[in-house]
């Protein structure tokens, strides 16, 4: 029998915890994609030094452990900025579409820590449309949200990015949208302003809002096709005609059905417009 | 030096084949690139470590010279055989099944992503025996744990003699652990990789 390393998990215990944690609290991984999810299963196994069996036994017992646990398999890696020539591709393609709205309603889904959503925040005010846009970040995850909130990172993080900024082409550097004391860079609370952080599970949860534009980028690569269906099936509820749908820079529509519903704008970025009403 | 005949009969008898390799690798990757047989039978990925934000004209390069269909991975793409496939810079690559990739933005693994220690040990757990994976040049340990992994699931584990390697690390540090299975030359494994 093959097994995951030393200490991991065979596919057919990881099918296990995914019955017990749909049984026990609800959230569904079945259609999640298996070679991740076995992967940080067996990180959280080796960081606890716990058996399989402690494992089911802590998830099924201790409510605390499900929540720390569901943190830790949830990848919540993010960059602002991260594909510079995606911004690019937003400004050039999708931001003078979207300048002809009243309001601009964008959805960041998968947003972790919140990065994405202050990246699409900066990139609106440069572009000189802060004033009427609105941004939603929604994750699974509450500890993540809570950091997205406060929007306070360490200044090391926030100077990782500044080639980001610089390759996304906007002028000065991105610490000027920062207030930075010691070791912690805050972002200024004018980008803070029209943004709005939730719990959304996108496996379960349904169309809460109408938006011209959606971006869930390296979301999709964590779920199983069939899962991939149903939420750009999600997505396109969502979206009102014409708006705009963002995936990450290796994900593309590969369904028919949804390939006739959007229409690609930017093939190399992954930039999608929804077709219809 | 020849081949030994039980690497010949193990490698004939696998369905892909890994190649990791950092600082070092570009040649030799690029010379095996170009001496696949298009029909070689097995389905190829190659795992280099690479900046992220940088065009880099490997593909093309790579593409140009050889007959071997060629491309970098997008999340959930086929795997056929016939095929060279490329880890695209920060994302690591994943084996869903054998019919599929999978990528993943998680954390950095030896400070690289792609690491290769993640598509070496996803590809023991998938392909057991059935996959070879070559580790060559680089400056860093990440590939070792990997190819260890290789190894004890049966596969067949190769790694480039440290003393043909640019950059020696990166082999010493999988035969440090255990994990070659075989040492190779660089001739050796240009011969292997055409037999």
């Amino acid at each position: 029998m093959k097994t995951d390393t030393l200490t991991g998990i065979t596919t057919e215990q990881l099918d296990e915890l995914i019955g017990l944690i749909k049984g026990v609290h609800g959230f569904d991984f079945g259609d999640y994609s298996k070679a991740s999810l076995k992967r940080r299963v067996t990180r959280v196994i080796n960081l606890k030094k716990l058996g399989f069996y402690d494992l089911k036994h802590m998830l099924v017992n201790d409510a605390d452990f499900f929540q720390h646990f569901l943190e830790e398999v949830t990848v919540n890696v993010t960059e602002m900025f991260r594909d510079p020539t995606f911004y690019k591709g937003l400004c050039s393609q999708v931001v003078p579409y979207l300048s002809t709205y009243q309001h601009i309603k964008i959805w960041s889904a998968g947003c972790s820590s919140g990065e994405e959503v202050y990246s699409l925040a900066i990139l609106m005010r440069e572009a000189g449309l802060k004033r009427k846009s609105f941004i939603y970040g929604t994750d699974i995850n509450t500890e993540v949200l809570k950091e997205a909130r406060k929007g306070i990172y360490s200044f090391k993080r926030i100077k990782s990015y500044a080639e980001n900024y610089v390759f996304a082409g906007f002028n000065g550097s991105l610490t000027d949208h920062f207030t930075v004391m010691y070791d912690a860079a805050t972002i200024h609370n004018e980008l803070k302003q029209n943004t709005l952080f939730s719990v959304h599970n996108l496996v379960s949860d349904g169309v809460f809002n109408e938006f011209q534009m959606i971006v869930c980028r390296n979301v999709f690569i964590y779920f199983e096709s069939k899962l991939q269906e149903h939420i750009l099936d999600l997505f396109y509820n969502s979206l009102c005609p014409h708006g705009f749908l963002c995936l990450g820079s290796k994900e593309t529509i590969r369904s028919d059905a949804f390939r006739k519903k959007f229409k690609v704008i930017n093939s190399r970025e992954n930039i999608y417009q929804k077709i219809g009403s | 030096m020849a081949l030994e005949k039980s690497i010949i009969q193990h490698w004939r008898d696998t369905d892909i084949v890994l190649l990791g390799g950092s600082a070092g690798s570009f040649k030799l990757f690029y010379q095996i690139v170009k001496s696949i047989d298009p029909d070689i039978n097995k389905a190829i990925v190659i795992v280099m470590h690479r900046k992220k934000n940088y065009f880099s004209e490997i593909e093309k390069l790579f593409s140009e010279h050889s007959r071997i269909y060629l491309k970098e991975i997008a999340d959930k793409d086929v795997i056929s055989k016939n095929a060279v496939y490329l880890a695209p810079a920060n994302y690591h690559t994943l084996f869903e099944n054998e019919g599929y990739f999978s990528l993943d933005v998680s954390e950095a693994v030896w400070y690289s992503k792609p690491s290769i220690d993640v598509t070496f040990e996803s590809a023991a757990d998938i392909y057991g025996e059935r996959c070879a994976a070559i580790l060559v040049s680089g400056a860093n340990q990440d590939g070792a744990e990997g190819l260890l992994k290789i190894k004890s699931n049966g596969g067949l584990a190769i790694v480039q003699d440290p003393r043909d390697a640019e950059m020696a690390e990166m082999p010493q540090s999988a035969i440090d652990i255990n994990a070659a299975g075989y040492i190779l030359s660089t001739a050796q494994i240009l011969e292997l990789i055409r037999s």
